[in-house]
Parts: C-alpha cells; sequence; structure tokens
C-alpha cells in the first residue's frame, strides 16, 4: 500500500497529466464511489444524507469560485449573485414552462454564465481591489434587481416554489431520492474541472493568476480568458442555484446574499486556493462547521448559556469561528486544508522509511 | 409634478451632510491604504464594535460618557496595535485576495463579538446636544447631522494638514510610495504600519460614536462600510481630499435618489444608486476623481 509510487516511471507528457497517474487512485476513486452510491444511502440515515446533501451542492459552488479565485486569480465577492441567477431562471422556466430538471439545470447555469460574463468585464480594465469592490456592486445591484422585478421574483416576498425534480415519471422528494439527484451532478462538476485545468484553458487561467502581462506576451488573449473564467465560475455558481432550488423547493434572493458569497470565498480559503480537492475540503468542512457548532452549543453550551439566548449565540459564534478560521488559515496555512492532507499524504508516501 | 426647490434643497442638505459624515468612515480606509497598501474590510465593523463598546459600558455599567469614550479608545489602539503585529505583519507581499479575506474573517469576528459580548438590542448614544432639528430659512437639519458634519471637517481638514506637513505624516506618505526606499532612508516601516492602523482605529471610534448617535447602536451599523466603497473609488482611493469629495457625491447622489427614484419603483434605492455610479466611475477613472493612476510594471 505505501510503495504504491514504486516501479511506475512515467515516460510521456501524457502520462504525466494523466487523470490517474498511478493505479492507486483509480482504486482510490472507485471505492470513494462505491463508499458514496451504494454503502452511504443504504446506512445512512435521512439526517445525515441531507448533511451530505447540502455539502454536495457546496462543493459545486466552491469549484466555481476555485476556478475563478484559486486558478485565475480574479477575486469575485459575487459569487452567491450568480447562484440566485441561476435559481431565479430554474425556477421560471419550472414553473411556468414545465421544463424538466435537465434543461432548467444548464439553463440556469448559461443566464449565471452570462450575466458572470457581463460583471467580468470590468475586470479588462481593473484587478485586485477594484474587481473584488466591482463584484460586490454586482452582488448589491442583482439583489436589487431581482427584488423589485416582480417578473422575474414572483411577487410575493420575491420568491418562488419551485416543483420537485422528476426522473423517469418519479418525483424525487425525500432526502435519500435528492441524494441520488446531487450528487451525480457533484461527481460530474468534480470531473469536468479536473480535466478543465489541465487543458489549454486551465492552464492560461494559471497563466494569467501567476504574471497576467507575461502570459499576454507569451500569447495568450489574457481579456478573452478572463472573462472566460468569470462565465465558466458563474456557470457553476448557476448549477449550484439550482440545485440549492430544487433541494429546498424555494426560489428566494435571501438565500443568496452576501454572507453566503463570503461563505464560498471562505472555503476556497480554507480549503486551499487552486486545488480542486481543497475546494472540496472547504466546502465540506464550511458546511460542517455550523452543525459542529450546534451540537457541541446544544450538549455542552446549555450549561453556560440560556436557552432562550441559544440560538443567537449558536450564530455568533459561527461568526466568530468562521472569522478566526480564516484568519488562522491565511496566517499560518496560506494553503489550506488541502496542504495538511498533502503533508500527510507525503508523510506516508515512503513510509517507513522517510529520508 | 411640479419641480419643488424646498424639496430639492432639503435633499441636497441633508446629503452634504450625511455624505461627510461618510468621509469620516471613509477616510480610515484611505488612511489604512496610503501607508500600508492593505485593504481594510472591515472600517464599518470598526466602528460597530467601538460604538457597541461605548453604548455598553454606558448602559451596562453606568459609565459617563467620557470615561467610556476613554476606555475605548485606550481599548481601539490596543486592539490594533496587536492586530497590525498578529495579523497584518504576516501578510505583508502576499496576493491583494489574502488581505481582503483576512479583514473580511476580522469583520466576521467583530459581527459575533459585538452582540456575543453585550447582547444585541439596539442601544442609542446620547452625546450631550440638542434634539430639536434647526430651521434655518429654507434648510432643515438635525444638530447631530451638522456636529457629525463639523467633526468631519475638522479632522478630514486635521489628517489633511498631518498628511501633507507633518514629520509623521510625511513619512508615513513615504512608506505608502515605497518599503524599501524608505527604508533605506531611515524611516521605521514597521512602526508606521502599526501607527496606520492604529489612527484607522481612533477614526473609527469617531465615527462610530457620530453615527451611533443618529442611527443607534447595533450590528446594523456595520453596514456603513459598505458604504465606504463607492465613496473612495469616486473619490481616489490615496487622497484626502478625494475622500471628502467622494462622500459629498455619495451623499447627495443617495438622498437625490431616495427623494426622486424611490416613489416609483418601491424603494431601496439608496443603497443601490452609488455603486451604480461606482460601476460608472471604475469603467471611466477607475483610479478616481484624485487618486493617482497606477502604473504597472513586470
Amino acid at each position: 500500500m505505501f510503495y504504491r509510487e514504486s516501479g511506475f516511471y512515467k515516460t510521456t507528457y501524457q502520462a504525466d497529466m494523466a487523470l490517474f497517474p498511478l493505479p492507486t487512485g483509480k482504486v482510490a476513486v472507485a471505492s470513494f464511489a462505491i463508499l458514496f452510491f451504494l454503502i452511504c444511502p443504504l446506512v445512512l440515515s435521512e439526517y445525515y444524507l441531507s448533511i451530505i446533501n447540502i455539502a454536495a451542492i457546496a462543493v459545486v459552488g466552491a469549484l466555481g469560485l476555485n476556478i475563478l479565485l484559486g486558478y485565475t486569480g480574479q477575486i469575485s465577492i459575487g459569487h452567491a449573485a450568480f447562484m440566485s441567477v441561476g435559481a431565479y431562471t430554474a425556477a421560471n422556466l419550472a414553473v411556468h414552462f414545465q421544463m424538466p430538471f435537465w434543461i432548467t439545470l444548464p439553463a440556469g447555469g448559461l443566464m449565471a454564465a452570462a450575466i458572470g460574463a457581463i460583471v467580468g468585464m470590468p475586470s479588462l480594465r481593473v484587478k485586485g481591489l477594484y474587481l473584488a469592490i466591482a463584484t460586490l456592486a454586482a452582488q448589491f445591484i442583482i439583489e436589487w434587481v431581482l427584488n423589485h422585478t416582480p417578473a422575474i421574483s414572483g411577487g410575493v416576498q420575491a420568491s418562488i416554489e419551485m416543483p420537485r425534480p422528476v426522473i423517469f415519471g418519479k418525483t424525487l422528494a425525500t432526502q435519500a431520492e435528492l441524494y441520488f439527484f446531487i450528487l451525480p451532478i457533484t461527481a460530474l462538476a468534480i470531473v469536468a474541472t479536473m480535466n478543465l485545468v489541465r487543458s489549454r484553458i486551465g492552464r492560461a487561467f494559471i497563466a494569467i493568476r501567476d504574471q497576467d502581462i507575461a502570459a499576454e506576451i507569451i500569447g495568450i488573449n489574457v481579456y478573452r480568458y478572463k472573462l472566460l473564467a468569470f462565465a465558466i465560475s458563474s456557470f457553476y455558481a448557476g448549477v449550484t442555484g439550482v440545485m440549492y432550488t430544487y433541494y429546498f423547493g424555494i426560489a428566494n434572493y435571501e438565500a443568496f446574499q452576501l454572507p453566503i458569497s463570503i461563505d464560498y470565498l471562505a472555503m476556497c480559503i480554507i480549503g486551499g486556493l487552486g486545488s480542486i480537492l481543497g475546494s472540496i475540503f472547504g466546502a465540506v468542512f464550511v458546511t460542517l462547521l455550523p452543525i459542529a457548532i450546534r451540537v457541541f452549543m446544544e450538549t455542552v453550551g446549555v450549561y453556560f448559556v440560556d436557552g432562550v439566548y441559544l440560538a443567537q449565540v449558536i450564530a455568533q459564534m459561527r461568526l466568530i469561528l468562521f472569522g478566526g478560521l480564516i484568519i488562522f488559515f491565511l496566517v499560518v496555512e496560506p494553503e489550506g486544508l488541502n496542504k495538511l492532507w498533502q503533508n500527510i499524504r507525503n508523510y506516508f508516501r515512503v513510509w517507513p522509511f522517510s529520508y | 409634478m411640479e419641480f419643488e426647490w424646498q424639496f430639492f434643497i432639503e435633499l441636497i442638505t441633508n446629503g452634504l451632510l450625511t455624505g461627510l459624515m461618510y468621509s469620516l468612515v471613509a477616510v480610515g480606509f484611505v488612511l489604512i491604504y496610503k501607508s500600508t497598501d492593505a485593504i481594510n474590510f472591515a472600517q464599518g465593523e470598526f466602528c460597530m464594535i467601538a460604538a457597541i463598546f461605548i453604548a455598553s459600558f454606558i448602559y451596562l455599567y453606568g459609565f459617563p460618557l467620557w470615561v467610556s469614550i476613554l476606555t475605548v479608545l485606550v481599548l481601539m489602539v490596543v486592539f490594533n496595535w496587536g492586530l497590525e503585529r498578529v495579523v497584518l505583519r504576516p501578510m505583508i507581499g502576499r496576493p491583494v485576495v489574502s488581505i481582503i479575506m483576512a479583514t473580511i474573517g476580522l469583520a466576521l469576528i467583530f459581527r459575533g463579538l459585538g452582540p456575543l459580548l453585550f447582547g444585541a438590542e439596539t442601544r442609542p448614544i446620547e452625546l450631550p446636544i440638542p434634539n430639536e432639528p434647526i430651521i434655518w430659512g429654507p434648510l432643515f437639519m438635525t444638530p447631530i447631522d451638522l456636529l457629525g458634519a463639523v467633526i468631519s471637517i475638522l479632522f478630514l481638514a486635521g489628517f489633511g494638514w498631518f498628511f501633507l506637513k507633518s514629520r509623521i505624516g510625511v513619512a508615513m506618505r513615504a512608506v505608502a510610495d515605497s518599503h524599501q526606499v524608505s527604508m533605506a532612508m531611515g524611516i521605521n516601516v514597521e512602526r508606521y504600519f502599526a501607527f496606520a492602523w492604529v489612527l484607522a482605529g481612533v477614526v473609527a471610534l469617531l465615527g462610530g460614536l457620530v453615527w451611533g448617535n443618529a442611527i443607534g447602536v447595533d450590528t446594523q451599523l456595520a453596514q456603513l462600510g459598505l458604504k465606504v466603497f463607492p465613496v473612495v473609488i469616486l473619490g481616489g482611493l490615496d487622497s484626502i481630499i478625494g475622500v471628502v469629495v467622494g462622500g459629498l457625491i455619495v451623499g447627495i447622489v443617495e438622498a437625490l435618489a431616495a427623494g426622486y427614484l424611490d416613489p416609483f419603483v418601491g424603494g431601496g434605492t439608496k443603497d443601490f444608486t452609488p455603486y451604480v455610479l461606482m460601476i460608472l466611475a471604475l469603467m471611466i477613472r477607475p483610479y478616481g476623481i484624485f487618486g493617482k493612476p497606477i502604473i504597472e510594471r513586470i
């Protein structure tokens, strides 16, 4: 098991760029697939499946933001706004035109991608701080437009009720059924991202991140690729929004406000910028954190806090821990959870002869 | 509908006064950016936490106003000094994204910490000024707006003088220009970094005091931070006079939007028109009215 790299030599670039450079990778992926698609739904209860569902949806959004932030180096504080674009697009299509999910899902993504490309346009001229603020503005403007346009947002409290997704005439309503709706999409998103970042486009993104002027000099059309990065990232966000809408059964802009954008930024930072595994780690971690805090406070915290204030204190604890973790990771381990995992892996890679 | 001058003038005066109060918050942001190149997304939260501490000291522990102001002043100075030392200093030279995220993390901590320590209810800060509005010809002003505007003008003028003339201010400008050259000239760069953050904390306290009196103290006060960005982008990120002009523009635009647009589109334009204006500014003149253009080299 631990001598897994011995005896495998790469002689071509193709071998080096392969999705599974080592046979162990295939085994690992196959076992994870079996674990999540067969064992989990059989063993786990509805509650735990719902946690996996929410985490899996967050993974898609985190992947999208990481493509923009980690691979292309363009910051966006408006990620949640693109989710709301996807969500409302899908909700309108599903409610008014009775579209099935396999149309609304890509349609929501494409709509978000179009809006994302428009929002990304300032990146042609500005970067860093200015881009951060421009995307922050986009967050507010999209939110306001959705809230004040009844034609899009349905009128009553700017929310639209979403029908449950239907596959082969079967309506998916329970957590276990939604699990089989969400998980394949997440798996698809992961594979698509892995392929994207090792392609020509992905390499161009990385070149722009590392030094955009140099990238332009070696012949990369910086503007086009920046817009492409915004579009792809927003596509993921749009799909995430549609998944949330199907999952919760309602499209509402309040579920996609600024704090959610910050949650996703935190996922990328905590998980690790410019890493797919990092996005997954980050999304799972950020999803589990409030649940862990709630469990902790309900078992231990009740001795210190009055029951009336418990919900409030949990929300405040979450903010504090969240902010603290972001700062902690930025100062102590800028490469995030992914780096910690790499360290563990590298230790065992040559174990027990670590010299 | 015929044009009503009375209404228009009222909107403009209120806009101007509010705008000056925005400048007071935004100047903390500019101060930090000017001297350390760091972007502080937590300026609104600094104001909020200062105001929450002051109000809580008064209402929970019965401190007199000036004692609690002084206590919080000391707390802010110590905290910001430590903050620079522990969090911001390791971030020097890291990408912009990292610094932005670090200050967002800080903002989240403040938002949680304030209510956790002192409870989430809204408290007033009562400054010793009258409450009756001042009516002066066609003008109609509340004393707190006026006081806020006066404090803003005094401090902005003070900062202008400070950066242009005083020894520390000149050193801070030098540090902002180039860390290495300032070091070579014998300026203790790290000390001025810490100083900038401490100064921003003091400004935040003032902002929190004025705004806390105007709209009451709770976590909503942190929304002020979001007003800072249009102000600094319009005015220019590294210019004190730009902050004043940017603040005035944002104040007036907000007031006019609230007065003339809200009846047609159903409210909320106040929060969103400054951002539209800012987007336009970013398209046309990203470095702002008074900012200096950035020239980039490899």
